[in-house]
């Protein structure tokens, strides 16, 4: 079986192995010490990653926690199928959270600006904790993402009001995890933590792992936005929020994305990969960075993940 | 700036990864990991050296480079050329100031090997910085200013290093293009840096002349420094061997993180391997148990395994129903690591409370967390000089030596040959920071060859003929509450209703058998774990201790409750306000206090940790000290009453 674990005899590891063993490592520390763990599943290819190794952390039993997904009704709708299905697939209890003061007053990503996020994803995700009681979630953010997390450590504290303190953060040494706390705090805790987009990419390919088929090119229903390429997931919803008269030209393109969130925010890139090796190719040989199709990173100027973070979002 | 790229085989990655992307993950998937630190001063260039690995393993998109440029030319230092430091110096507030304020953890790979850089702190105040992120590292980068030569933050960053048990450090003599790549000046510093490295134990270094800006050296040889003919950073990052594969080599070790129940039918062990390897059929001992047992699966998704190694986390069955979980070691049958529950350890404290020796801490090491307490240490470095200093305590940043004990006996190795099993943390039972390091040298015989004497005449013996439970009631409020007064009332009604007690009074205690010790947190912790074990032995005698201390912290108040069977400790809170207190001021101690005459005076410069659950609470503004004693002994009585 060509699987990263199941390799023949031998004398040293390699990353992918490290890796692997070490966010294994990470998930059974959090169930051995944390009361309510949960894993917050967001349904991209880092998400289905972390799915993948709790299974394996666990094995024979299934993963003792609940899957959490903090939702904006926003997504794609091929996530919520792969969602609906690999929850299942893993013996998984599957929370669906949605925010709903946000669902109350509309708030979407075309009228509201930064403010989606912040009532969907971040407000939405400190309700869904409060409200389940859980004391530990698991997320899948990577030190190579952006500057901000190549500082956070793998056991994120978090006051009981979910800020972040960058100042007042453990040290954490050798693969020794403080995982206590008083009540009311709680804890982020992220065991992909010194994986990279390729180690992703690449885990995903040996473990034969299932993801969304938009990371794969297709001809798709697109516009263009500020200068940024769109798919209209939605062509309905669309219509209704913008207006008929100030409707995008819609034209078929080939594109694929390289991360997937709301689809009215995630920018698509014109490609013809169809494999997932051939994802990989042109991922290697691309030149932009992976979040640059995201448009969350650049609201608020230089340090806005820092301050997101601060505020509680992921 | 790039001119070494098109040419080098390390980065030759593009035309195989269009030609045959199959074969290049084929590469990219055996690839080994490196974990390693760079350790420099402030201005040594530390940021810039790893900015230059990131862009020379083109781990910088296009797209950050354009914000790069435009950053370089808004804040960067480097006039209108590219500041590589700016793409690692993360946090705003850092940026502000210039320097690198936490551990930071950068990636990047070649053709060969993955690596995690940790970006560790030059500053003085964050050896605790430098400490965790070396505490992971197979590797350490010392960087030196080539003008400069080695300085006190040098000697601190190779000590600390050498400390964790880096076992490979390259002395990386940087900004060489700033004097002229001139040899003599790379051969003087390393001349220097090998006696200073000879003097604290450093087996053996390499050191290169790089320039982090420049290039030179880090990738391919450079033709400014046609006299050196070692490796290139790079090439030495790619060959030296790494730590796992070493640990793979020693004796089997795993702690048990979790034991996995499916079902009646499935009992499996899971945790990560610290070192040596297993198969099915192995001999296994469960310490601290010994139970010796053997392995019958190493369970994973899809498929058993032959065998596994250090690094690896996997699931073992055993062939036989033993008694193990979270927190045993399952070992080689014929090599177990030692048990013991003394032992001799490095401690790094990394906490704004300093140490106070004689409070209990968790302790974790391996998969078990148990309770340990610091002696005094034995000595302190200094760590700018390496000499051993005397201390009392160990404060933020401060490294020493102590004997520490845990409550209970537990496999380890010595840190030296086995981090996993010999490195630990201790967490403030209170705060739940963590707030030291430690590294155990090795445990002391003492544990071994002080048995306990057994005596004919036991603690019940003792009581039985007093015709009493023994207890002890343990006063504890503000200097003036009334605890001495109201003591010395319960104590003779207990006298008179014909009870065998005895009052240890706070005062009187420190005019004998505490005379030695002041009033520092730490002095007033080790008073209390004296007073406690007094009473203990007091209590084995049948007696009814009644104890009037401030015992301002519950740290210590709860030591002494675990030192006694359950239900003989009663915590009596004689609660006054500090007003009141201050009011009455019995013994003038306030008003000092108050002046400055008198340091570290409970309630006014030293706090008072209010008892949370107190067996007894006395509100002296609502009882007189006769009531308040009436109440706590038919309190105390009620409880005993059974066998009166």
């Amino acid at each position: 079986m060509n699987s990263v674990s199941a390799a023949p005899a031998q004398h040293s590891l390699t990353h992918l192995q490290r890796l692997e063993s070490e966010a294994i490592h990470i998930m059974r520390e959090v169930v051995a010490e944390a009361e309510r763990p949960v894993m917050l599943y967001s349904v991209g290819k880092d998400s289905a990653v972390m799915l993948h190794l709790a299974k394996k952390a666990f094995y024979p039993s299934p993963p003792p926690f609940p899957l959490l997904h903090v939702d904006t009704t926003w997504k794609f709708r091929d996530m919520y199928a792969l969602r609906d299905k690999a929850a299942a697939a893993a013996g998984m209890e599957l929370l669906v959270y949605q925010n709903p003061e946000a669902k109350e007053k509309g708030i979407n990503p075309f009228d509201h600006g930064p403010l989606h996020t912040d009532m969907w994803k971040t407000e939405g995700l400190k309700q869904a904790l409060d409200k389940y009681g859980f004391d530990a979630a698991f997320g899948g953010a990577r030190r190579d993402e952006e500057k901000s997390r190549a500082k956070e450590r793998i056991f994120s504290f978090r006051t009981a009001s979910h800020r972040w303190d960058p100042k007042a953060q453990r040290p954490e040494l050798w693969h020794l995890y403080n995982a206590r706390k008083a009540k009311g705090e709680s804890m982020r805790v992220f065991p992909i933590s010194n994986w990279t987009e390729l180690d992703i990419w690449q885990y995903l390919h040996l473990e034969k792992i299932d993801i969304v088929p938009l990371y794969f090119s297709a001809p798709r229903p697109t516009f263009v936005m500020d200068g940024q390429l769109f798919m209209a997931d939605d062509l309905e919803r669309l219509e209704k929020i913008v207006g008929k008269d100030r409707m995008p030209e819609i034209r078929e393109r080939s594109v694929r994305f390289r991360t997937l969130g709301c689809w009215p925010l995630t920018g698509a890139v014109e490609s013809e990969a169809a494999t997932l090796t051939e994802v990989i190719q042109e991922m290697l040989l691309t030149t932009t960075s992976e979040r640059q199709g995201r448009v969350i990173d650049k609201d608020g100027g230089d340090a806005s993940m820092e301050k997101k973070k601060q505020e509680g979002y992921f | 700036m790039s001119d070494l790229l098109p040419n080098d085989p390390i980065y030759q990655t593009d035309a195989l990864i269009a030609a045959d992307i199959d074969a290049y993950l084929d590469v990219h998937q055996h690839k080994t990991m490196l974990r390693f630190i760079t350790c420099g001063s402030v201005d040594d260039g530390k940021s810039t050296l790893i900015g230059r690995l990131l862009y020379d393993s083109k781990m910088i998109f296009e797209d950050q480079l354009a914000a790069l440029e435009a950053d370089s030319k808004r804040v960067g230092t480097q006039g209108q050329e590219i500041d590589f430091a700016l793409l690692v110096d993360g946090l705003a507030a850092e940026r502000e100031q210039g320097i690198t304020i936490d551990v930071a953890y950068r990636f990047f790979a070649t053709e060969k090997r993955k690596f995690i850089v940790a970006d560790t702190p030059g500053h003085e105040q964050y050896t605790r910085n430098m400490v965790t992120g070396a505490s992971t590292a197979d590797l350490a980068v010392i960087l030196i200013d080539a003008r400069k030569g080695v300085l006190t933050q040098t000697r601190r960053h190779s000590f600390l290093a050498h400390q964790i048990g880096i076992r490979n450090i390259v002395l990386a003599v940087n900004k060489m293009d700033l004097v002229d790549y001139d040899q003599a000046v790379f051969d003087g510093i390393v001349k220097d840096y090998t006696e200073f490295a000879r003097s604290i134990g450093i087996a053996g270094f390499v050191a290169m002349p790089i320039s982090g800006f420049k290039g030179d050296n880090i990738t391919g040889a450079s033709e400014n420094t046609p006299w050196y003919h070692g490796p290139s950073l790079m090439q030495h990052l790619e060959t030296v061997e790494v730590d796992a594969t070493v640990d793979a080599q020693k004796p089997f070790r795993m702690a048990v993180q979790w034991v996995n129940r499916p079902n009646l039918d499935f009992r499996g062990f899971s945790g990560l391997i610290a070192s040596g390897s297993i198969r099915p059929g192995d001999t296994i001992r469960v310490l601290p148990s010994g139970k010796t047992s053997t392995v019958k699966r190493i369970v994973t998704l899809g498929a058993d395994l032959d065998q596994a190694i250090a690094g690896q986390s996997v699931t073992l069955t055993l062939a036989d129903e033993v008694d193990c979980s979270r927190g045993d070691v399952i070992a080689a049958a014929d090599s177990p690591p030692q048990v013991a529950d003394q032992f001799e350890a490095t401690i790094v404290w990394m906490d704004e409370a300093e140490m106070l020796p004689g409070r209990p801490y968790w302790m974790k090491i391996g998969a078990q967390t148990v309770t340990a307490t610091v002696q005094q240490p034995k000595y302190q470095v200094n760590v700018n000089t390496m000499e051993q200093l005397a201390a009392k305590t160990l404060d933020l940043n401060a490294i020493g030596v102590a004997n520490i004990s845990t409550d209970r006996p537990m496999p380890f190795e010595p840190y030296a040959d086995n981090r996993d099993l010999g490195g630990f943390i201790l967490i403030d039972k209170m705060t739940n920071a963590t707030v030291a390091a430690g590294m155990i040298h090795f445990s002391l015989r003492r544990a071994d060859n002080i048995h306990w004497q057994a005596v004919d005449i036991s603690r019940e013996a003792h009581a039985a003929q007093k015709g009493q439970s023994p207890k002890l009631l343990w006063f504890t409020g503000l200097s003036g509450s009334g605890k001495s007064t109201i003591a010395n009332i319960v104590e003779k009604k207990l006298h008179a209703l014909g009870r065998h007690t005895f009052l240890l009074d706070g005062d009187n205690v420190r005019h004998g058998l505490n005379k030695d010790l002041g009033f520092t947190d730490a002095d007033r912790v080790e008073n209390i774990r004296r007073v406690g074990e007094v009473a203990k032995l007091m209590t084995d005698a049948g007696l009814i201790v009644i104890t009037a201390f401030i015992s301002p912290f519950r740290s210590e108040r709860e030591m002494v409750r675990q030192m006694l069977p359950a239900g003989e400790f009663i915590e009596v809170h004689i609660d006054t306000s500090l007003a009141e207190a201050e009011k009455r001021d019995v013994k003038g101690l306030y008003a000092k206090a108050r002046s400055g005459q008198l340091k570290n005076f409970t309630g006014i410069d030293s706090p008072y940790e209010e008892p949370e659950h107190p067996e007894v609470r006395i509100d002296t503004s609502r009882m007189d000290a006769e009531a308040a004693a009436d109440m706590i002994v038919e309190r105390v009585i009620g409880i005993w009453s059974p066998d009166l």
